[in-house]
């Protein structure tokens, strides 16, 4: 299942490193799946203030009860941003958008005009301050042209330390300052992945294709999602 | 000092129509009860501050009682969207909602300049996003290294509503686990009102525990399960089941007013 795989090539992407924060949903399931298979010493950071949260379950919200009481530290939200996200103490950021454009800049605010929107979204959170503040930046996002858009409706995160985009399809990056498709998942095609985004898609010279999910990724990943 | 009050006299004498209201609790600790005594003593007109609007301010502007949210991050944590609040903003039911809204940095920030008697706040962040044309900042220099800052306004609502754990009969309030932003909204406002799960003799203090002095407090009401269906750690669980459940009844302008008039009214 491609959503299974977008998630376990997430999970992949912290190999090796100190440190994530995570907002709810596939982000925090990748998270939770990296410390179970690759790095049990993954740090990770919630913005309610929870570091170094340990749950055995998929939270629903970013400060459920379980990530306060595995924390290491539990901390405001001033201090959250002031001391640690600011300063880039963080490594890792997981983002999601309901819009990417070809600079990996997102909107998480509005579809249509500002003040009259078309859909009125959450709006910011954390995220404009985690992306100015975490050294990488991966976004996570499903592939469709509603969210890979030629033009943003609003801008409310820069895409400037985004090292990753991680979709149901494939995996885009950076080259030369565009989102460029650098890995498709087994059994997709190219002309799919183009036909799914809104601008004329760049593939990378030598473009790969992910490493199917092996037993164990899996298996962690559908026990983990039966937990909650 | 604190005086030791019952909800409905506590709400009736710090809340009036009109007010900037800051009801905190991030995730944890929302004060569900103090925010539905608010709506049953008919309030209007406010000016309702959350970094996380939540299920309560769905409730409170579906309700038609605020003129403006301020706020940064309007959804219902893991499921989805705020029904009502989103009405209101794309089609002005029950009534149009003026929004000014920020990051959770910002907001942050503006609740310790507020506590800290500051006008404003420093930070990076704003810049280069619309939401720098679409709110209250302004960039400032540095005076020391040059660098382009924002400088963010201040918060001081009229009152500040939070809940925590326990009381003492002196009113010295204690709430641990995720501590959020209200020991900053209750220092940046000009009343303050805390709700609290049980008052006891004593105070036992626990690591990470954080203290707000009666004497900075104007009434503390018990309120037990007061901040259900979010939760105080320790005494109660998060309802996750009805945050899920409230994507329908909130989905639904005859549902929702329903389960209001039924529930909270």
């Amino acid at each position: 299942m491609s959503g299974e795989l977008q998630t376990i090539v997430a999970a992949r992407a912290l190999r090796g490193k100190r440190s994530v924060f995570i907002g709810v949903g596939r982000p925090s399931t990748a998270a939770i799946l990296a410390r179970t298979v690759h790095n049990p010493g993954l740090v990770l950071f919630y913005e309610s203030g929870t570091i170094g949260a340990k749950p055995f379950r998929v939270p629903l919200s970013i400060g459920d009860g379980e990530l306060a009481e595995t924390a290491d530290a539990v901390v405001s939200v001033p201090e959250m941003f002031n001391y640690w996200i600011g300063p880039g103490r963080v490594e890792v950021a997981f983002l999601g958008a309901a819009q990417v454009d070809r600079h990996a800049n997102l909107n998480s605010t509005v579809i249509g005009d500002y003040d009259a929107p078309r859909t009125r979204l959450p709006g910011a959170g954390g995220a404009p301050e985690i992306a100015l503040g975490c050294p990488e930046v991966v976004v996570i996002a499903p592939h469709s042209p509603r969210t890979f858009v030629e033009r943003l409706d609003f801008k409310t995160t820069s895409g400037e330390r985004t090292t990753a985009v991680i979709t149901d399809l494939g995996v885009l990056e950076p080259r030369d300052g565009e989102l460029t498709l650098t890995a498709v998942h087994p059994g997709v095609d190219v002309e799919q992945v183009r036909e799914a985004t809104g601008w004329p898609l760049r593939i990378a010279d030598g473009l790969a294709v992910t490493e199917p999910a092996t037993e164990q990724e899996t298996n962690a990943l559908r026990e983990l999602i039966a937990r909650a | 000092m604190a005086e030791i009050l019952s909800l409905p006299e506590a709400v009736a004498g710090l809340v009036r129509d009109g007010d900037a209201v800051a009801m905190e609790g991030f995730t944890h600790l929302i004060p569900f009860a103090a925010g539905h005594e608010v709506l049953r003593q008919g309030r209007r007109d406010l000016e309702l501050i959350r970094m996380t609007p939540d299920l309560l301010y769905d409730q409170l502007v579906g309700m038609g009682a605020a003129r403006k949210l301020v706020f940064s991050y309007a959804g219902n944590p893991g499921v989805g969207s705020l029904h009502r609040v989103r009405d209101a903003v794309e089609h002005g039911w029950p009534c149009a909602i003026e929004l000014e809204e920020h990051s959770h940095a910002g907001m942050a920030n503006r609740y310790a300049a507020g506590a800290s008697g500051m006008p404003c706040a420093l930070m990076r962040g704003y810049v280069g996003t619309d939401l720098e044309h679409h709110t209250r900042v302004e960039r400032v220099t540095c005076p020391f290294t040059g660098e382009t800052l924002v400088a963010v306004p201040a918060l001081t609502p009229d009152v500040a509503i939070v809940h925590a754990q326990e009381a003492d009969r002196a009113g010295n309030v204690q709430l641990w686990g995720i501590p959020g932003v209200q020991k900053e909204a209750v220092l940046a406002a000009r009343r303050s009102l805390v709700t609290v799960e049980r008052i006891v003799d004593a105070l036992e203090l626990r690591p990470g525990g954080t203290i707000i002095p009666g004497w900075c407090i104007d009434a503390v009401a018990e309120a037990p399960g007061g901040s259900q269906p979010s939760y105080a750690h320790g005494l109660t669980e998060r309802d996750n089941g009805f945050y899920r459940e409230w994507d329908a009844i909130a989905r639904d302008r005859e549902r929702f007013t329903t389960w209001m008039e039924e529930h909270v009214l």
